[in-house]
Order: structure tokens, then sequence, then C-alpha cells
């Protein structure tokens, strides 16, 4: 998500075509919502050339076909091929799991431009006990059958407390396979990351340290490789510029064809999302009343509202501000602005001291259909 | 024949995609979940980055193209740059 100016807002220039909420694996900190599996419903390949071509109008250029794993959609070449014919960069964004080489040239023959890999660590073992199958071994063979096709290939590896200590292990792997960006994402705590945050929440000493291998490698690479590293921001005292502003450049439509500001969204009260099977992305994008709800400043409380940085930060994430506040107005709780900064500290504080005791782990909840059904009344539809 | 600096032939790294942009009304260079947008110099110099035109002949076009004007320290500067970018190779 990096490298978009900020000079060209006001129109949605990254679309994320979440094509399916079904995977293969189980990670603990799927950003997808908890409630997946009562959301099975999926748009037709009809209706994702109708949004393809009516967001490529509107001025978005940058395409993410992501999911779920969106291997699992059997028009995705066809999507593809719609996507290179209408002028957008294609991302493919993916675990590997349901590719083969024969399916990562066909993808190139039909103008797939990207195709990023997730890796959930260095090591088989813990590999495949994050993401709950046995991936390790073709997730190596699906990074060189992507670079032996003569793509840019991006490593993104999802950052947590289970798998910082390895992160030097992690970079060499992707130097090994030849990356040409690492994305090492530190989790960010929402559906079920934040079930889990107990157990995923890395200690200060550990961020410590991994950053100052992150640095050294940044360092050593700076030629070859490009790596990505941020802290989770939990840790931090400004917020982040949250898609950067509500409405402004991003447009995420989930696989029913809900369409979203930003993948989790829905979470947050009182807003009626529009749906591509009802409205043009046009109507959706410039006059829906969730598009416009956190748009520009009018919506900020103090100390938004008066603070200098509101142009920067936009206030920070909704979502998390409704998380930690109740209330999805509310100055994101990670700016030291906030009232409820102290409590946030705190909470982060109590984290700390859990990795540190030698008391049994909570169980990481894996996202899975039976572990969201658990979790999740059915949906009113 | 690379015998001085401007016989040298630019090339766009395979990761970058240039292309115009008609909602942007600009050039753009797009790469993996990225973008840049270019001004309109740098996009009269790219589009002429095609891996078979030398800097000497990137700059005689832009010289014929936009009336002889002294452009091409601009040019050289401009190359250097998106090289350092990796933008392209030289």
């Amino acid at each position: 998500m990096a490298g978009l100016p900020s000079d060209i807002s006001g129109r949605p220039l990254w679309l994320l075509a979440e094509l399916t909420y079904r995977c293969p694996l189980q990670c603990p900190y799927c950003s997808n919502p908890v409630d997946f599996a009562r959301r099975s419903d999926e748009l037709s390949t009809a209706d994702w050339m109708r949004v393809l071509n009516e967001a490529r109008q509107l001025g978005a250029m940058q395409l993410g076909f992501s999911g779920g794993e969106p291997l699992l959609r059997h028009d995705l070449e066809e999507l593809i091929g719609e996507a290179r014919r209408l002028g957008y960069y294609s991302n493919l964004i993916t675990s590997g799991v349901g590719m083969d080489e024969e399916r990562v040239a066909r993808f190139k023959q039909a103008g797939l431009d990207h195709i990023q890999v997730s890796f959930q660590a260095s090591s088989e073992e813990l590999n495949n006990f994050l993401g709950g199958t046995a991936s390790f071994q073709h997730k190596l063979d699906m990074a060189r059958a992507v670079k032996a096709h003569g793509y840019p290939m991006v490593l993104n590896i999802v950052i947590h407390r289970q798998n910082i200590d390895q992160i030097e292990d992690i970079i060499r792997m992707t130097i090994d396979l030849k990356a040409d960006f690492v994305e090492l994402a530190s989790t960010q705590y929402y559906g079920w990351s934040k079930l889990n945050l107990d157990a995923l929440l890395p200690t200060r000493e550990q961020l410590r340290n991994a950053e100052a291998v992150a640095r050294r490698y940044q360092e050593m690479m700076k030629d070859r490789m490009k790596i990505i590293y941020v802290v989770p921001d939990y840790y931090e005292e400004r917020p982040k510029a949250c898609m950067n502003g509500w409405g402004s450049i991003f447009l995420t439509i989930a696989p029913d064809g809900t369409a979203l500001p930003c993948h989790a969204a829905q979470q947050l009260p009182g807003l009626t999302f529009p749906n591509v099977r009802d409205q043009s992305i046009e109507e959706i994008w410039s006059h829906s009343s969730a598009f416009q709800h956190f748009r520009g400043f009018e919506w900020m409380q103090e100390p938004c509202r008066s603070c200098p940085d509101k142009t920067k930060d936009f206030g920070g994430c909704r979502c998390q501000a409704y998380m930690m506040t109740g209330d999805a107005t509310a100055t994101d709780p990670v700016c030291s602005k906030s009232p409820r900064h102290g409590q946030l500290r705190a909470e982060v504080e109590r984290i700390a001291s859990l990795a540190g005791s030698s008391a049994p782990a909570q169980p990481l909840v894996f996202r899975n259909s039976r572990n969201s059904r658990a979790l999740s009344p059915p949906v009113e539809s | 024949m690379n015998d001085t600096p401007d016989q040298r032939v630019p090339a766009l790294k395979t990761m970058y995609r240039f292309q115009w942009e008609p909602a942007q009304a600009a050039h753009v260079l797009l790469y993996p979940e990225g973008m840049v947008k270019l001004s309109g110099s740098a996009g009269e110099i790219l589009k002429r980055v095609d891996g078979q035109r030398s800097i000497a002949v990137i700059i005689d076009e832009l010289k014929a193209a936009f009336g002889g004007a002294p452009l091409d320290d601009d040019v050289r500067n401009f190359l250097a740059q998106a090289q350092s970018n990796g933008w392209i190779t030289l």
C-alpha cells in the first residue's frame, strides 16, 4: 500500500477486489471479518467485470486481487485479462496454495503484473502451524516459479510475537528467494488478530531487536531489495494515516459486492455500506452516505478538530477508535493527544507482562469456518 | 558503443509500467502496489526511454519537439535521478 502520492486524492486509485473469503489457510491474524462464514455469497464473473470497468473509468490504476485466497476463483485468469485490457496494474495477493507453475505462466500470459506471496514464518514447522496447513514447501516452490516467470515479487510476512524473534531468518529466506520487495508487516489488530491480541502483540524489547535487524538488512540490501518494516501502531505516539483518509483513494469490494472504504469497515455501527449489485461505482464513491461519512474533517471532535496534524493523519483509524472507545468519531487512541491514550498504554503493558509470565499462553483462535460460525450470530439479510 | 555517457541507452526496468492516465492528465509509473505521477517533462523524457534510443538521441528528439531549447542537462539529470530511484538501467 506504499507509494501513493497524496496530491491526487479524490479518486479511487486503489481497487481491492476481495474475490472470496474462502481460504485453505487458517492464519490467526487474518484481516477478514470474524463472521466471514456467514457471508459466503460471491459476485459473479459478470459483476466483477463491471466493477473493474467502472472503477477504471473513475481513475483506479492499482488493482489487488485478494481474499480469502483469490486462486480459488476459477475465473481469475479471465479477470486478470480484463484488468490488463483496461490498463490496470494488477497485483495478485496470494498464499500460493492452489497455484502451480502452469497457472503462474497462464496468469503472465493473461497480463498479470505482479504476484505477492505470503509466508507465515521462515521455518516449516512454524509456518505450517500458523497457517494451519502444510504449505511451506509449496510456497517456496511458488516463490521460485514467480521469479522464474519474470514477475516482480513481493514477499509478505505478517510479524507478531510468535515469529518476530526469527526476523533475521525470515529476511534471509526472502534474500534466498530473490524477492524484489519484502513487507515485514506488523500485525494490525482487527478481526481475528484482535481476538488473538494477547498472543500476538510483541513486547517492546522484541520490537527493538527486530527493528535493529531490519534496519541492518535494509542498509545491506538497499541496491537489490527493498525491505519495508513498520512497527505496530500500538507502540506509536502518532496515529497512522489510515487508508490515506476515509473514501480518499482506497475502494474495497467484499466478495458479496459490499463496497467499503477499508476492508475492516463493516464492523462500524450505524453505517449501511452500498453494494455494487445495486449501484454503480460512481454513485457509491461520489454519493453514498457511507463513503461521505468520515470524508474530510467535519465529523471530527477535539482534539482532532483543531489539530494541525489532521491533514496528515486524518485522526487515525476509525475502526481502532471504535474498538477502543466505542465511538467511531473519537481520536484514534494511538495518538498521544487522545484522552484514551493512557488506556492503550496500560493495555499494552498488561499484554507485555503476559508475554513474560510463565502462565500458560492463551491458545490461538484459528481463522476457519467452524470458529467463524461459533463466534458470530447469523447475519440478517 | 558506450564511449561517451550520452551514448548509453536507458531502459525501463521490467517491474515498472509507464503509461498515460487520462484521469490524471499525466504519465504515471506503476509498480507493485504503488505509483508515481510524473511531471510533464519527466513524462516526455520517459516516453522516449525504450531500450533502443541513446541519451543523445533522446536529447535531440526533445530539442526538435520543443523548439531547440537547451535541455541537455535537464535530461541527463533526470535520467540520473531515475536511475538512482531504480526506475531505469543505464
